[in-house]
């Protein structure tokens, strides 16, 4: 009976920016039953993009970036407490405190966390920071605000370079170790990277490239790091900047599709066990989740994106209270933004799925430009860079699968527009951090092959 | 009747106080509809977004190559200029105007406007009769943006006579010899232009906190605008500063005065006022039409149109198509989801955007009081000549 669909005992796992747009959704929905909201952080939920951006440059406190509720969706929040696992027999999630709270739905919406530095002694160093919750950003922006000799960034994905950038707004002398060979490699390719270093170096950043940090060396505090070079970083400040962990540790014995590269569910939110098999009262929504996408090959994509745990909640609320014939996929085309350096950074698709790319607009050298990814023919991607505006067109030309390149004729067409060039994404084995689109069934270019006899 | 003369029609003066018919038409026809003199027209929401988006298309009038290319002998002004020049002459022009450079320029004019629009209101006098073009909706913007640039009340009335010649000539239509128009337009161009860099040579040195000074005193060599720029972007912003403002405050009023219980909803709740503005802007904006130019061929639902074009995006159609707005000829200020291109899309993007729709906020919140007992004298009003950029030339009312 649908009627019974928008009643009954909605348990949300993961009170962050999904966890809190699903039940927003879920009451604009029509449901009427009880909504249990778990988080694992003592807060409301809050925003983390400005984490990075505005807090670490003393704009914004880090108790301020609040995320504003569009409508009070009446749940019962369990903030402070970490589920510890899920009982899908007795149809149950499990709380540290000993407590359980029986569901007849549940979403999962843990998100991740920050990738520790390996070494435990060497991550308790004072002054060494990662940079993923709120008293992450407070503390740093603290640090960074009483004016440090050097900062040292392990990492040159998104969120290392946009603190190397803070730090830079900031006057502050700052280190970035990235082992692949530029900053942004992983999430943009060779193309863009190479802007990127340049953009960096001229910012007056200490870029290190195609270096590890082999050990953090200090005596209670943080004094400084060696690299796999043989060179050393004095510094009295490091930001671990790896990617991100997914919390899906607490479901080792639910028999879900858990694992480190998320939760795997269908188009529709719908968590698959680990046979394979998809449930039908359990959902995934925002960074933990790992999806298949038509536009992609149906891989499964794994997106730390703001924009995706906001579609994929509203879609997974939706499907939560809707019988199967009205359920809706979640189809929205992978986007991102980044800023840092000046510059405005912003995607659309799957750059990583690519195996060449054109620069269809502007320049390098100008610092200004669109550029389209490709796979086998096929337009999968674009980054723009301080050309947002032309982002929606190039977003039109994913969405209906146009051909690779790009048509020619763009007024400010850069002179390379028509000649394809590879688009060098590596291996994300040789990044410091992963991309921050994740194809987690395959790279294009590294497809097995099935071999059958005869 | 023929769909290639529906660029014909809706320019003709007979249908400006209701094109929306001739839109449907064109809707109907479209979305690519051939006109008899081989430009297009399109008129359907979805192609226009997409073709304001796509970099292939050209807002340089010396685009065009078919049929005969009118003559355009001035550089255009950034609005008809393409990227990258289009981006570092906006660029320039935004610096003392918006985000980022000038965060708050805007803003801090709420006050001034709003006091304003008290002091022109109060000639809406119970009894008397008044036109709602020359005594409000005129005055008003054309105050705000001369202070804005710098430019002194007393050579107002230079400006209009500039201003007026300038949009005569930068018309659309199939019509006969434009010559005598072109000439006109040019002259006024200059004029206006040679004014402007008096005006801002005075204040080279010597700023007085207003646009102009913030231009000519720009410390970065590298976004300075050259005389020649500096020129043609204070008259672009002079003329688009004001020129649809105007319009979109007459058909707000217009709107209202044939819709009374809308008219009730918003006395009683003046916090519809900016859905409101949003909601004209969709149902009967200031801006009708754009022209744009496809460098190579292009091809639009199936249609191919060729390099060199005219394309006419029929802004105020897309804004009324049935496929993106469900009811779109009814005019309701609580529309959810009002994505409406009253202010076009793209790098194009209407520039003065937030200052438009404070002016139309204050001015409808100042004049809605005393709009009570009001009724059109005429109805419809007699419309200026412009077809793009269309709006009432008179609006004369009862209170």
């Amino acid at each position: 009976m649908p009627g019974d669909l928008k009643d009954g005992r909605i348990v949300i796992v993961g009170a962050s920016l999904a966890g809190l747009r699903a039940a927003e959704a879920l009451r604009e929905e029509g449901f009427t039953g009880s909504l249990t909201v778990v988080g694992d952080e003592p807060h409301p939920p809050y925003d983390r993009p400005p984490l990075s951006k505005q807090v670490l440059l003393g704009r914004a406190a880090a108790d301020t970036t609040g995320l504003p509720m569009r409508q009070d969706p009446d749940a019962d929040w369990r903030l402070g407490v970490r589920a510890t696992g899920v009982d899908p027999l007795a149809k149950q999630v499990l709380l540290e405190d000993g407590e359980s709270l029986p569901y007849d739905r549940l979403l999962i919406a843990t998100g991740t966390r920050a990738r520790p530095w390996p070494n435990p002694e060497e991550a308790a160093l004072e002054g060494v920071f990662t940079l993923r919750t709120r008293e992450d950003a407070g503390g740093l922006a603290q640090r960074l605000a009483a004016g440090p000799e050097r900062v040292l960034v392990i990492g040159g994905g998104f969120t290392g370079s946009e603190i190397a950038s803070a730090c830079r707004e900031r006057g502050l002398e700052v280190t970035v170790a990235e082992r692949g060979p530029a900053p942004l490699v992983g999430a943009l390719g060779g193309t863009l990277s190479k802007l990127a270093a340049v953009m960096q170096r001229n910012h007056g950043v200490d870029l290190r490239t195609g270096v590890t940090v082999t050990a953090l060396r200090g005596n209670g505090s943080f004094t400084g790091a060696e690299l796999s070079d043989g060179s050393r970083v004095d510094a009295d400040v490091c930001v671990v900047a790896l990617g991100a962990v997914r919390n899906v540790e607490w479901l080792a014995e639910s028999g879900l599709a858990a694992g480190p590269r998320g939760i795997a569910c269908d188009a529709g939110c719908r968590a698959f066990n680990m046979y394979g098999i998809v449930t039908d009262d359990v959902f995934v929504a925002g960074d933990v989740s790992r999806f298949p996408h038509p536009l992609f090959g149906y891989q499964m994509l794994s997106l730390e994106h703001w924009g995706n745990a906001v579609e994929q909640a509203e879609v997974a609320a939706h499907n939560m209270v809707n019988p199967g014939p009205l359920q809706r996929p979640h189809l929205a085309i992978p986007s991102f933004w980044s800023t840092q350096f000046g510059l405005n950074i912003k995607s659309v698709g799957v750059p990583t799925y690519s195996d060449h790319v054109v620069i269809a607009q502007g320049s390098l050298e100008a610092r200004r430009l669109a550029m389209v990814y490709g796979y086998k023919g096929r337009v999968t991607a674009a980054v723009t860079v301080d050309m947002a505006k032309s982002l929606d067109y190039y977003r039109h030309l994913i969405e209906t699968a146009a051909p690779f390149p790009p048509p020619p004729g763009a007024a400010d067409r850069a002179i390379a527009a028509d000649v394809p060039i590879p688009s060098d994404v590596p291996d994300p084995k040789g990044l410091s951090h992963g991309p921050t689109v994740a194809l987690t069934g395959y790279l294009p270019d590294r497809r097995l092959t099935l071999v059958q006899p005869g | 009747m023929d769909s290639d003369t529906l660029l014909a029609r809706i320019t003709d003066y007979a249908n400006r106080p209701d094109p929306y018919p001739l839109y449907a038409e064109l809707r109907e026809a479209g979305p690519a509809v051939r006109q008899a003199d081989g430009s297009y027209l399109i008129g359907t929401y979805h192609e226009i977004v997409a073709l304001l988006h796509d970099p292939r298309m050209s807002a340089d009038p010396r685009s065009r190559t078919a049929p005969a290319p009118y003559e355009v002998t001035r550089k255009p002004p950034f609005l008809r200029l393409d990227d990258p020049e289009h981006h570092r002459l906006r660029n320039s022009a935004m610096r003392p105007f918006g985000p980022p450079h000038s965060p708050g320029r805007v803003d801090s004019m709420r006050g001034e406007i709003v006091q304003l629009t008290k002091e022109l209101a109060e000639v809406f006098q119970e009894g008397r009769q008044i036109d709602v073009v020359d005594d409000f909706a005129y005055p008003l913007p054309v105050t705000v943006i001369c202070r804005l640039l710098g430019i002194p009340d007393k050579d107002e009335q230079l400006f209009q006579d500039w201003t007026d010649t300038l949009v005569a000539s930068a018309d659309i239509g199939p019509e006969g010899d434009t010559a005598e128009r072109d000439r006109a337009g040019g002259q006024a161009q200059e004029e206006m232009g040679r004014y402007l860099l008096q005006l801002a040579e005075l204040r080279r040195g010597r700023p007085t906190g207003d646009m102009l000074s913030d231009l000519v005193n720009e410390p970065d060599p590298a976004v300075r605008l050259s005389e020649e720029d500096l020129a043609a972007n204070t008259i672009l912003l002079f003329i688009a500063g004001h020129e649809t403002t105007v319009n979109l405050i007459a058909n707000g009023v217009l709107t209202l005065l044939r819709r009374p219980d809308q008219l009730d909803r918003l006395r009683e709740d003046p916090g519809l006022l900016p859905r409101a503005v949003e909601e004209l802007l969709r149902y009967e904006p200031p801006v009708h039409m754009r022209e744009r130019v496809p460098l190579v061929d292009i091809d639009v639902a199936g249609t191919t149109i060729p390099a060199g074009t005219s394309v006419i995006l029929a802004l105020a159609s897309g804004s009324r198509d049935p496929m993106r707005f469900s009811e779109p000829d009814r005019f309701d200020p609580t529309r959810p989801d009002n994505q409406h291109v009253g202010f076009g899309s793209g790098i194009h993007l209407c520039f003065g955007a937030p200052l438009a729709r404070i002016e139309a906020e204050a001015a409808l919140g100042a004049l809605i009081p005393h709009l009570g007992t009001a009724h059109l004298v005429q109805d419809p009003p007699p419309y200026r000549q412009n077809a793009m950029l269309r709006g009432p030339r008179h609006l004369p009312i009862q209170l």
